[in-house]
């Protein structure tokens, strides 16, 4: 009996003990973690994409916490409202970033791009970019693998079966850029998403001579430059023989849509136009005929493709 | 018991279907384009411009670095233009191209086929010379030569081992040049071992070239100090740390460059152009290749200019075969199938291969049945299986530790894996990226 007692009284007296040491233990080496963390990290979308450019959405919402100024932040998903709310929560004025999209630069389809050679290596864009310049004449564009698919969390993403080249699906995209970092050619931005999103964009990333890249893909941009001159805005520039629109700068106004002689311009989600300036109706909507009928004369032309230029001059 | 490596290794078909057509000389084609980047390191700077002359030998882009390498023209005639044009690879690389008028040689070149075997030339000169020549590896390396015959300070070349074991199945150039080219050859071994101050060098060949191994080890009598060392045929023993491996039994540290264990590898067409360019003054303008293929009329080896276009040589072995499926510059294991046939033929341009189309199929990937074949044939003791899944996971670091980086694209994984996994394509790419987080960190 007497040592049942002593037994049950022994390891009283030990768990207690344990307990106390414990207890200053824990006090001692106590990891103070701001309650804010929590709380930043429960207003995120919890999609841990890394869109942010952070380990996972709590390692952001330490990054928010820590920093002074949380103005170059932004959680792609959860876009300016989750961002304002953040704000909030840790006390900081929040004026809210624009929304971006991504976009897909290039438009080699099967049919705009004809086919040189065949890749029956591993299905990898990264592979095949280490490999050679891909199955058309062009060395810059899509490769027409899927990498960036296979990159997206949010299914936003497919690739087209008929042009071989993949689609966003701008409602589910949130701007996270796993595709562009996933494109080995960097095919793909991300844009700012625009007014009721309409954007306008080269969508061509060719660097090769105007003919060289004619010869290779009807809709490549071949560095004319009259998109350049026609913008009112001095949102474009043409480096290495490839035009660039600034986003920030660009107003909308399409004209430059209207002078490309490629088509290499596209616009997104705009009305359709009025009958005005009816040069060039139908850039955007048939767009393998048009260029179809420019391809037959464009590969003789010299490399600045001047003969395109009584072509836009009717489009004025 | 016949010498070989150590470790790995595999013996693929050898069919070496051209090993008994003699060299013969590719006609001059009407216009050559030569990329001024046909080497590993920096590409050269033309010094041509369009309208120019030029003769055969003339320098027309000159070596912009340590490592990078001269080009000169392999054909008389007048500068059409420098401009860029599709290489091998399919992307736009700036070459020279001329137009071919006559075949007019600079005039110091010895075009006489006279044996030259007085070594005249200093240590210094020899290198001299093989760099203004333009030399760069002939196997298929095309590393500048004559950075490997400046042994850095501090360190000391004990042995010179010439690679002339055409590991790769179907090629047979190499052996055609030991075959006719025997003395020459061994002069140029002996040149370049008077450049390297070793006394001793090894030629290691595969018997599958008897004739070859019998040939050269008769006329060799006659040379000092050069042993022809025959070795068991076992692909990759070209491979440099193999070759190593297999004739001096030293083992490469990972990482390390050959002239760590006292040996400098260099190739025996290599060695054929190092005469060429000391003796004859002759820089590297034409080299031999072979053109083969099961369907092909007429599988052969061929002296050709610098520059030709791929489709001459075809034209000359009998043209395209109906059912080809992929034409592959170089040999089948190592070698890269090509995207066009206009692309011109350069310095690196071992051997041509049209394979028909059954042969090219890409079977069916599987999941990796874990039966560890990659492992056992692996000749740099690597886990092939293991890196493919951390390249295309993206596991950089793990890849680094497991020494991708000692990979030598030799293809022994892919070939032998029962479940047809694209092995290499994966270790090659995660080989990238760790090279350039490597570089970045430096
Ligand atoms: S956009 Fe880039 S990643 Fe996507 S399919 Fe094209 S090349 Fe591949
Ligand atoms: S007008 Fe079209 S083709 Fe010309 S530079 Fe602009 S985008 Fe390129
Ligand atoms: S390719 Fe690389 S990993 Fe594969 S067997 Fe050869 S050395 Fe080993
Ligand atoms: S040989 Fe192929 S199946 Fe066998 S372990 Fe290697 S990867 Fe897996």
């Amino acid at each position: 009996m007497s040592i049942i007692a002593i037994t049950i009284l022994a390891l009283c007296a030990i768990g207690v003990t344990a307990a106390i040491i414990l207890y200053f233990v824990a006090q001692k080496f106590k990891v103070y973690e701001d309650p804010r963390i929590d709380e930043v990290e429960e207003a995120l979308p919890a999609a841990n994409c890394g869109g942010c450019g952070y380990p996972g959405c709590r390692g952001f919402a330490e990054a928010l916490v820590k920093a002074d100024d949380i103005s170059n932040f932004n959680c792609p998903v959860g876009g300016a409202a989750v961002m304002s709310h953040v704000g909030a929560l840790l006390g900081h004025e929040i004026k809210a970033a624009d929304p971006t999209v991504a976009v897909v630069r290039c438009n080699g389809t099967c049919e705009n791009r004809p086919k040189t050679n065949q890749y029956d290596g591993a299905a990898s864009c990264s592979i095949a970019a280490s490999l050679y310049s891909g199955e058309t004449g062009c060395q810059y564009g899509c490769l027409g693998l899927g990498e960036c698919v296979e990159a997206c969390n949010f299914d936003a993403m497919y690739m087209d079966e008929e042009t071989g080249l993949p689609v966003i699906i701008e409602d589910k995209c949130v701007s996270c850029g796993a595709c562009v970092k996933a494109c080995p050619n960097n095919i793909i931005e991300l844009r700012k998403k625009g007014p009721k999103s309409r954007r306008i964009f080269v969508s061509c990333v060719n660097k090769d001579k105007g003919a060289v890249a004619k010869k290779a893909c009807n809709v490549a941009c071949i560095g004319c430059r009259k998109c350049e001159k026609e913008c009112p805005f001095d949102a474009i520039t043409v480096e290495n023989n490839l035009a660039y629109i600034d986003y920030n700068k660009c107003k909308l106004c399409r004209k430059c849509v209207v002078v490309c002689p490629t088509n290499a311009i596209h616009e997104l989600n705009f009305p359709p136009r009025k009958e005005k300036p009816a040069a060039n109706p139908d850039a955007k909507t048939v767009k393998p005929v048009a260029t179809k009928a420019e391809v037959q004369d464009a590969p003789k032309a010299e490399p600045k493709a001047n003969d395109s230029k009584d072509e836009t001059s009717d489009n004025k | 018991m016949l010498k070989t490596f150590s470790i790995g290794g595999i013996h693929p078909a050898e069919n070496k279907l051209s090993a008994e057509s003699a060299i013969q000389v590719l006609p001059i084609p009407q216009m050559v384009s030569i990329p001024i980047s046909q080497h590993i390191g920096a590409p050269a700077t033309p010094i041509v411009k369009k309208g120019d002359e030029v003769k055969v030998g003339q320098l027309i882009a000159k070596s912009s670095g340590f490592v990078s390498a001269n080009i000169h023209s392999s054909v008389s005639g007048t500068v059409f233009k420098v401009d860029e044009i599709m290489d091998a690879s399919g992307f736009r690389r700036t070459s020279v191209i001329i137009n071919v008028e006559g075949d007019e040689w600079l005039e110091h070149i010895d075009r006489s086929e006279e044996l030259v075997k007085e070594i005249s030339a200093s240590k210094e000169e020899i290198i001299k010379r093989v760099g203004d020549a333009g030399i760069v590896g002939l196997g298929g390396a095309t590393f500048p030569a004559h950075v490997k015959l400046s042994v850095p300070p501090g360190k000391t070349a004990e042995v010179l081992i010439i690679n002339a074991v055409e590991c790769e199945p179907y090629l047979t150039s190499d052996h055609r040049i030991m075959l006719e080219k025997g003395d020459e050859v061994l002069v140029g071994t002996q040149i370049l071992m008077k450049a390297l101050e070793v006394n001793k060098a090894i030629i290691g060949i595969e018997n599958n070239k008897p004739d070859a191994i019998a040939h050269l080890t008769k006329l060799a009598a006659n040379y000092n100090g050069i042993e022809i060392c025959p070795l068991k045929t076992q692909y990759p023993q070209g491979g440099e740390k193999q070759l190593i491996s297999a004739t001096i039994k030293r083992e490469v540290p990972s990482g390390a460059l050959p002239i760590e264990v006292g040996a400098v590898v260099q190739n025996v067409g290599t060695a054929y152009a190092v005469y060429e360019a000391v003796q004859k003054n002759k820089p590297l303008i034409e080299r031999v290749a072979t053109i083969t293929g099961k369907s092909l009329k007429n599988p052969s080896n061929w002296m050709f200019r610098i520059g030709t276009p791929v489709k001459d040589i075809i034209e000359a072995a009998g043209g395209m075969p109906e059912d080809t499926g992929k034409i592959v510059g170089g040999g089948p294991m190592m070698g890269k199938a090509l995207s066009s046939i206009d692309v011109p033929l350069t310095k690196g341009s071992s051997g041509l291969l049209l394979l028909p189309r059954e042969e090219t199929a890409r079977k069916a990937t599987k999941a990796c049945i874990r039966c560890g074949k990659c492992v056992s044939v692996c000749p740099m003791g690597l886990e092939p299986y293991l890196l493919m899944v951390c390249a295309d996971k993206k596991d950089y670091e793990r890849l680094e530790k497991d020494a991708v980086m000692d990979c030598i694209e030799c293809g022994s994984c892919s070939y032998t894996c029962p479940a047809n996994r694209p092995l290499l394509d994966y270790i090659r790419l995660g080989k990238g990226k760790v090279g350039q987080i490597m570089r970045a960190r430096k």
